[in-house]
């Protein structure tokens, strides 16, 4: 007759592990170790590596990305996804091209980049919340659609003549070898961990990815929610291509091509689950860093880029595996 | 308040068989799962021509006995014999070729096959070529079908068509085409409506007359009473008792099954009724239900009985503003309320407990204290910035007073029991202080325990001045807890009666629209 006993009123503890044992034994922590190997590595693989102004042009493999993976983390956590964001940056990118041809200045420019991701992202956001449509088929619609425009509007041609304080945003220094695309991407993560881990907006996130039928009956405006989340990352993607289109000086309508899937990857390596309901900030940031360190160790040994796509698609593979085999692992010794 | 036994079974048809030879029995079976004992040493014997009931709160291991009979788990101890001899059963397949076969709550059959193909799923017949014989399988399917009435069922509609009560029947069918001996039924009765659970029990007495060795896992004593035979109890993990139900009061067997006397279940109250607070007048809805008009007053309990499908449900989703309705209007306290979304209704202190508490009521990945803080996260936080102290503070107020049993508020609550998760959602909705609570079946498939917490937990509540709305097929919860008792048929309120001296009867003929 234990269980009578157990009638003995009891105050259950908050937490039962500290913080500090959580963080030890994270996904975050295990990328803190891989990318600290993959930094070793690095230098010893080539000598021009640990260098400053070496360690600076790598923060640019992935600043842009990684922007836009702060918000598509949010989108992945809620259970929604976004794959047009490369081809967003296209639009934006051939949309500023235009208005420079019309003799728009820096800062209209600017309005324009992010206008028009924000408007992709609304787009987006209205396809899926309103009409009901699974967010992965609405947006490999759309990328279609909006790169489509980009190569009606462009076809074989690139736009150039982008005027000389527009190339602040892509080439700049803030200060000595940091550059404003490395301030921007690491200002815009602490407004992402804040929005996502100390706001209840954020739980709410968190809550709909879980099981948006429940967060539903709670009282929590779900398609609202989601709405917004598409909003963001079309408009990070916008921030995105004003950096790019910046760095490059130009457009052409392949702009970008293919950087959905570095961003997934980015994501999902960071430790949010593809299906939604988990993850976190830190970890997409240190994903960032590793896939940028990765992406830079292997261009200074000269790999050539088709093998660092076929590098970036086995990536994603096992980092959407791995969790999956662990838990069958886990489930057969218990 | 429990029902009397079914009268008309005959008592020494029961007591004469039983000392015919067990088709099945199991002796000293354990079972054991990493920090849980699930079974300890357990037996059970299951005759031909008879039906067992198998009884016992929630997680006292009947699913487990299930899964080994079924050879999903395997014993660590014991023994299994049929018809005498030892048998393992390794796998699913070997269950099969033993001739056991399971209908369970929510049956496992495939959607997207035709009857005909469920029923002689892996016993196909074949053609000379080796080929499933398509005609032949139809035919014999039509021919299983019609042994157990069951005519209605096209043997090429595919089952995703078909309700429940129709794909236990094919899963019956199915059974019969295997000819299975030994027929597990796990809460079969549990999404059906009455009428579907009186058409099952014709089959099951048809099984039984085929000599088939039927175990019937059920919570509910007045379906025990009416079908089975012989009982066995399970306690903990342990076999506590078993015998021929003839023998035995339901008294007796609820004792067994907990350890106490029957009536503490329902709390006894002094009930301290104010006035109307929440009017609902004339509301419609275009498919689910028309011309509603009710008035639920201060510190009232007001129970909601129907069939399954007569649109409780729905009418509360809809005061609840989850759906909207056509016409009609909601109004709490005088002032007239139309909430366009849960929110709204949140907002002016109507909170809905759902039914389904793994899709709707809990959000499993967020810890406990995420859960409970959900609806109320605006008074927790701060412009929008989350306090978890403040968090950690209401959730523990609203658990302890449900006597949650849990290792840490930060646990995730799918890690709990049915009973704990089902107070986590209520502590979750208790949280907003609310003035009028709708619960939804809230004590659907958990076990006694956690029952009688939540009831008491119940009459606290309208002791301290709160209105609850409670909606439940469960005839002795409705006549046990209500203060009034509104009957709904086919969307419509057909009744509104006291609970003095209302019998169970009278509310069951109103529901199911019997005049006599």
């Amino acid at each position: 007759m234990t269980s009578d006993t157990a009638n003995t009123l009891q105050r259950i503890p908050d937490r039962l592990d500290t913080p500090f044992r959580n963080a030890l034994f994270s996904w975050e922590m295990l990328l803190v170790i891989v990318a600290l190997a993959i930094f070793i590595i690095n230098s010893f693989a080539s000598p021009y590596f640990l260098n400053a102004w070496s360690l600076s042009d790598l923060t640019f493999n992935f600043t842009e990305k990684g922007l836009i993976a702060l918000a598509m983390a949010l989108l992945i956590i809620s259970g929604e996804i976004d794959l047009s964001v490369a081809a967003i940056i296209a639009l934006a990118s051939t949309m500023m091209g235009m208005a420079v041809q019309a003799g728009a200045d820096t800062p209209l420019l600017v309005l324009i980049g992010v206008g028009v991701g924000l408007l992709c992202g609304a787009f987006n956001g209205l396809l899926v919340t309103r009409l009901g449509l699974p967010s992965i088929v609405v947006t490999i619609g759309t990328m279609s659609l909006f790169r489509g425009i980009a190569y009606i509007i462009l076809g074989d041609e690139a736009y150039k003549g982008y005027p000389s304080s527009f190339a602040f945003f892509g080439q700049g220094y803030v200060w000595w070898v940091i550059s404003f695309e490395l301030v921007l991407f690491l200002a815009a993560a602490i407004v992402f961990w804040f929005l996502l881990h100390r706001t209840s907006f954020g739980r709410t996130v968190y809550a709909i990815g879980n099981n948006p039928v429940a967060a539903a009956f709670s009282g929590i405006r779900v398609e609202r929610v989601k709405f917004i989340l598409f909003c963001l990352t079309g408009l990070m993607a916008g921030i995105a291509s004003v950096l790019l289109t910046s760095r490059l000086a130009s457009t052409r309508p392949s702009i970008a091509y293919g950087y959905e899937l570095e961003v997934i990857t980015m994501v999902v390596l960071g430790g949010v689950a593809i299906l939604g309901g988990a993850g976190s900030i830190p970890g997409v940031v240190l994903a960032a860093f590793i896939m940028g360190l990765v992406t830079f160790g292997l261009g200074l040994v000269n790999v050539p880029g088709i093998v660092m796509s076929i590098f970036t698609g086995l990536l994603l593979i096992v980092v959407i595996a791995l969790p999956i085999i662990w838990n069958r692992i886990r489930h057969k010794s218990a | 308040m429990l029902h009397p036994p079914h009268p008309a079974k005959p008592v020494c048809d029961a007591s004469r068989k039983g000392d015919g030879a067990p088709l099945l029995t199991l002796s000293g079976i354990s079972k054991s799962f990493p920090g849980v004992r699930a079974l300890a040493g357990v037996s059970l014997s299951l005759y031909p021509g008879e039906v067992t009931a198998l009884v016992g709160e929630n997680g006292a291991g009947e699913s487990t006995l299930v899964k080994i009979l079924t050879g999903i788990h395997q014993p660590d101890q014991g023994e299994i014999r049929i018809a005498g001899k030892s048998v393992t059963l390794p796998t699913a397949h070997a269950a099969f070729e033993n001739g056991i076969t399971a209908i369970h709550q929510e049956t496992v059959l495939f959607d997207h096959l035709t009857v005909a193909e469920n029923i002689f799923l892996g016993h196909a017949p074949r053609t000379r070529f080796g080929t499933i014989d398509r005609r032949a399988m139809r035919a014999n399917a039509r021919e299983v079908l019609d042994t157990l009435g069951a005519g209605h069922i096209d043997p090429d509609a595919h089952l995703a068509e078909l309700g429940i009560a129709n794909k236990h029947l094919v899963a019956i069918a199915r059974a019969m085409s295997i000819d299975a001996r030994i027929v597990i039924m796990d809460e079969p009765t549990a999404a059906l409506s009455t009428k579907e659970i009186e058409e099952l029990f014709l089959l099951i007495e048809f099984l039984r007359s085929e000599g088939k060795a039927i175990l019937f896992i059920s919570h509910k004593f007045d379906e025990i009473y009416r079908i089975a035979d012989r009982y066995t109890v399970f306690r903990d993990g342990q076999m506590v008792g078993e015998g021929v139900l003839a023998d035995t009061t339901q008294g007796e067997l609820v004792r067994m099954m907990v350890g106490r006397e029957v009536d503490q279940i329902f709390p006894k109250r002094q009930p301290n009724i104010g006035e109307p607070l929440l009017t609902v007048a004339a509301l419609s809805h275009p498919t689910e239900f028309e011309d509603i008009s009710f008035e639920l007053r201060e510190g009232e309990i007001l129970g909601f009985y129907g069939l399954v499908g007569a649109g409780r449900s729905e009418l509360m989703q809809a005061i609840a503003g989850m759906t909207r309705p056509s016409r009609g209007s909601i109004s709490l306290g005088g002032r007239n309320i139309a909430p366009k979304s849960s929110a709204d209704a949140i907002r002016a202190g109507i909170v809905y407990v759902p039914e389904e508490r793994g899709r709707q009521g809990i959000i499993i990945g967020l810890p406990i204290f995420q859960n409970v803080s959900l609806p109320s996260l605006a008074r927790t936080s701060r412009s929008g910035l989350l306090r978890t102290a403040k968090e950690f503070r209401l959730t523990r107020t609203y658990t302890g007073r449900l006597d949650l049993r849990a290792a840490s508020l930060s646990q995730d609550v799918g890690t709990l029991s049915g009973g704990n998760q089902q107070k986590v959602v209520i502590a979750k909705w208790l949280a907003t202080e609310p003035r009028v609570i709708i619960l939804d079946e809230p004590t659907k498939g958990i076990d006694i325990g956690s029952k009688a917490a939540v009831h008491a937990f119940m009459a606290e509540l309208v002791a301290e001045g709160l209105s609850v709305v409670m909606v439940s097929s469960e005839l002795p919860e409705i006549l046990g807890m209500s203060d009034r008792v509104a009957v709904m048929r086919e969307g419509r309120l057909v009744a509104i009666r006291d609970n003095d001296g209302l019998d169970p009867e009278t509310l069951v003929k109103l529901a199911a629209g019997v005049t006599a």
